[in-house]
């Protein structure tokens, strides 16, 4: 009961965020029903359609947990979007230095890379906000822009194959690959990137899960986002679980690389996110900051991210622009349920 | 001599916009309200201005067009946030991400393309007007802040909120023209990109000009004068790397990141403390 509850307010925005698109589809003179037909219709098509959602899905299932898990410690972190951007470089790094590595070594390597470089760049906002005060949102916003210009250097200047107009690096070692699941599930064409990143992700939201409400350290968490004076009252040390949160969000931002890097490009690629990072916030948000709501709300913004592709060549007005449309304005009805409860409620719920 | 005075002349160029930005900004955020979608409120004032100038030949009217569209944003915004207390970063992040499809959606039904919008004729375009008014504003921002009784009160909403409202100011409404306020000013900043700058809106434009103008806010410690000197500082960086391209053996990408470095070292508190106003980001509930 308390479970439809929880989903009806989402659905509602969602819905209203709809409406809403469907008048901007209406005042740039195409159909809305065709419009919404299309972009449905080719989210949920076999085995194209649902391999696709499920594989844009993937990232934002990383950046909502990142997210949320932030949002749980208090913490806002919009910068999911550099923290991926320098783990998916590290981790290409580390794929074309060691590329002679066995298979078994190299991927676990990378994909360690993954997380702590990804848990690296979102510990320093943590411990300028535990330290020095310095709030996380301008910090990571600056963070991102670092991210992007020294991922973009290293690639331009030194890991450019010679020649190439793209701004990527050499491919990763074919030891680094991590195997699509088209590979290993018969039914499934192998042009599918869907990866095992997915499984990957879906495993990170059981854990995400278990760490907050089954452990001690999730318990302090939740305790320093719901009320920090208490917390500290309690006996917690706050500045501790803000850098804690930190980390661990920005160490699941950067296992977007394990989808992006290491199962679909083999390489590291500028500008190859379609701002994962802060879809990520509209995920959490959506998905009440909880690991399963972000299962949800990912396959959602998924299908939208495949079926836009759709829109914008077989529609004569609309572009995939839709697509952030739609984004931005389910964010804004979400943001505005504030309406009904209090600040300290609305970003945490009860511990 | 004349590469510095080349070089200079482009920081002010490069600085118009941010300035114009971090103004607006500096309204809201003083009056307690965050503004991290001054980007989005750029690009709707660019986009707007680009292609109202477009249609009607005149970029007075593409200018006060794109004024009204930066208002109506910063309104949704306002609104949001004063209205139905939502989280003011994540409405501004909302705002930031439905204007960089909002233009391009438009723009690809207006003009088949949703990569930019029609060229604006060289004589149609805004150069001086924006950076004169830019830097001007800066004494008048000074002296509304500082001289009168809307500075009083959006000073006093944005440090004790309570204390004001219990001196009969109204909050939410003061709030409000200041957010407003701020639409305009970046609106307007947007549009000197789009039709002073260049004369086209191109998709995404201002890249993350929204935010190096909020970096500069916050480096010039919401304060007018010392905000001017972050956008200058920050635009010099523009210039030099823009002049860099190409030419140096520094990568343009450490030039283009000091802005960002800058702003970092400055929150942790290394050169001189950077004080929020102190109501800044939390919504007031009106006590009657």
């Amino acid at each position: 009961m308390s479970f439809l509850r929880q989903l009806l307010f989402p659905l509602a925005a969602v819905a209203a965020a709809f409406a809403v698109g469907a008048l901007v589809v209406l005042a740039v003179g195409d159909s809305p029903l065709n419009t919404y037909a299309l972009l449905i219709g080719s989210a949920l098509s076999w085995p194209d359609g649902i391999g696709y959602t499920l594989f844009y899905a993937t990232p934002l299932i990383f950046t909502g947990l990142a997210v949320a898990v932030a949002f749980r410690c208090g913490l806002l972190n919009i910068g999911a979007e550099g923290q991926l951007y320098i783990a998916a470089f590290a981790t290409a790094w580390v794929g074309i230095v060691l590329a002679g590595w066995p298979a078994w070594l190299l991927v676990p390597l990378c994909i360690l890379t993954a997380l702590l470089t990804g848990g690296f760049w979102a510990a320093v906002p943590g411990v300028l906000k535990a330290r020095f005060g310095a709030h996380e949102v301008i910090t990571t916003i600056m963070m991102n822009f670092i991210a992007v210009a020294l991922a973009s250097y290293f690639t331009q200047y030194h890991y450019k194959p010679p020649g190439d107009p793209i701004l990527q690096t050499v491919p990763i070692g074919e030891n680094a690959h991590v195997a699509r699941i088209g590979a290993l599930v018969p039914g499934i064409p192998e042009r599918i990137p869907l990866n095992l990143a997915f499984p990957l992700a879906l495993a990170a939201c059981l854990l995400v899960y278990l760490f907050l409400w089954r452990t001690r350290w999730g318990y302090q968490i939740r305790a320093t986002g719901a009320n920090p004076a208490a917390a500290l009252y309690g006996g917690i040390a706050t500045g501790k679980q803000i850098v804690l949160a930190m980390s661990l969000s920005g160490a699941l931002a950067g296992l977007v690389a394990v989808n992006e890097v290491l199962g679909y490009r083999y390489r590291y690629y500028d500008s190859f996110s379609a701002g994962y990072g802060f879809t990520g916030i509209a995920v959490a948000l959506l998905g009440r900051n909880h690991p399963v709501g972000v299962i949800l709300a990912s396959l959602l913004f998924g299908a939208l991210l495949r079926g836009g592709l759709f829109v914008d060549i077989f529609t004569e007005h609309v572009s995939k622009d839709l697509v952030m449309v739609l984004q931005g304005v389910i964010i804004l009805f979400v943001a505005a349920e504030a309406l009904f409860r209090g600040r300290g409620e609305k970003r945490v719920k009860s511990v | 001599m004349s590469i510095l005075l080349i070089l200079l002349a482009s920081a002010v160029r490069q600085a118009t916009p941010l300035l114009l930005a971090a103004l607006g900004g500096l309204y809201s955020e003083r009056s307690g309200v965050i503004n991290i979608a001054l980007e989005g409120l750029m690009l709707a004032g660019a986009f707007t201005a680009a292609s109202v100038t477009h249609y009607s030949g005149s970029p007075w009217l593409g200018l006060a067009a794109g004024i009204a569209a930066g208002v109506l944003v910063a309104l949704v915004h306002g609104v949001a946030c004063i209205r139905f207390k939502a989280d003011q970063v994540v409405s501004g992040t909302a705002i930031n991400i439905l204007f960089l499809g909002v233009p391009a959606l438009l723009s690809g039904a207006l003009f088949q393309s949703t990569g930019a919008t029609p060229q604006v004729p060289q004589e149609q375009l805004l150069p001086i007007a924006p950076i004169v008014l830019a830097f001007l504003l800066v004494p008048v921002t000074w002296y509304v802040l500082n001289r009168t009784p809307f500075g009083l009160r959006l000073r006093a909403v944005g440090e004790n909120p309570e204390a004001a409202d219990t001196a009969g100011v109204n909050v939410a409404r003061v709030r409000l023209a200041a957010v407003l306020l701020s639409g305009a000013l970046a609106a307007i900043g947007g549009a000197y990109l789009s039709i002073g700058q260049s004369s086209l809106f191109a998709r995404n434009m201002t890249a993350g000009r929204g935010f190096i103008a909020l970096a500069a806010l916050i480096f010039g410690k919401w304060r007018p004068v010392q905000t001017m000197l972050a956008c200058l500082l920050f635009g010099f960086a523009e210039a030099l790397a823009i002049q860099m391209e190409g030419v140096s053996q520094v990568p343009v990408q450490f030039i283009q990141i000091v802005p960002y470095v800058l702003t970092i070292i400055v929150l942790a508190g290394f050169i001189g403390h950077s004080r929020a106003p102190r109501a800044l980001g939390v919504p007031y509930q009106e006590k009657r």
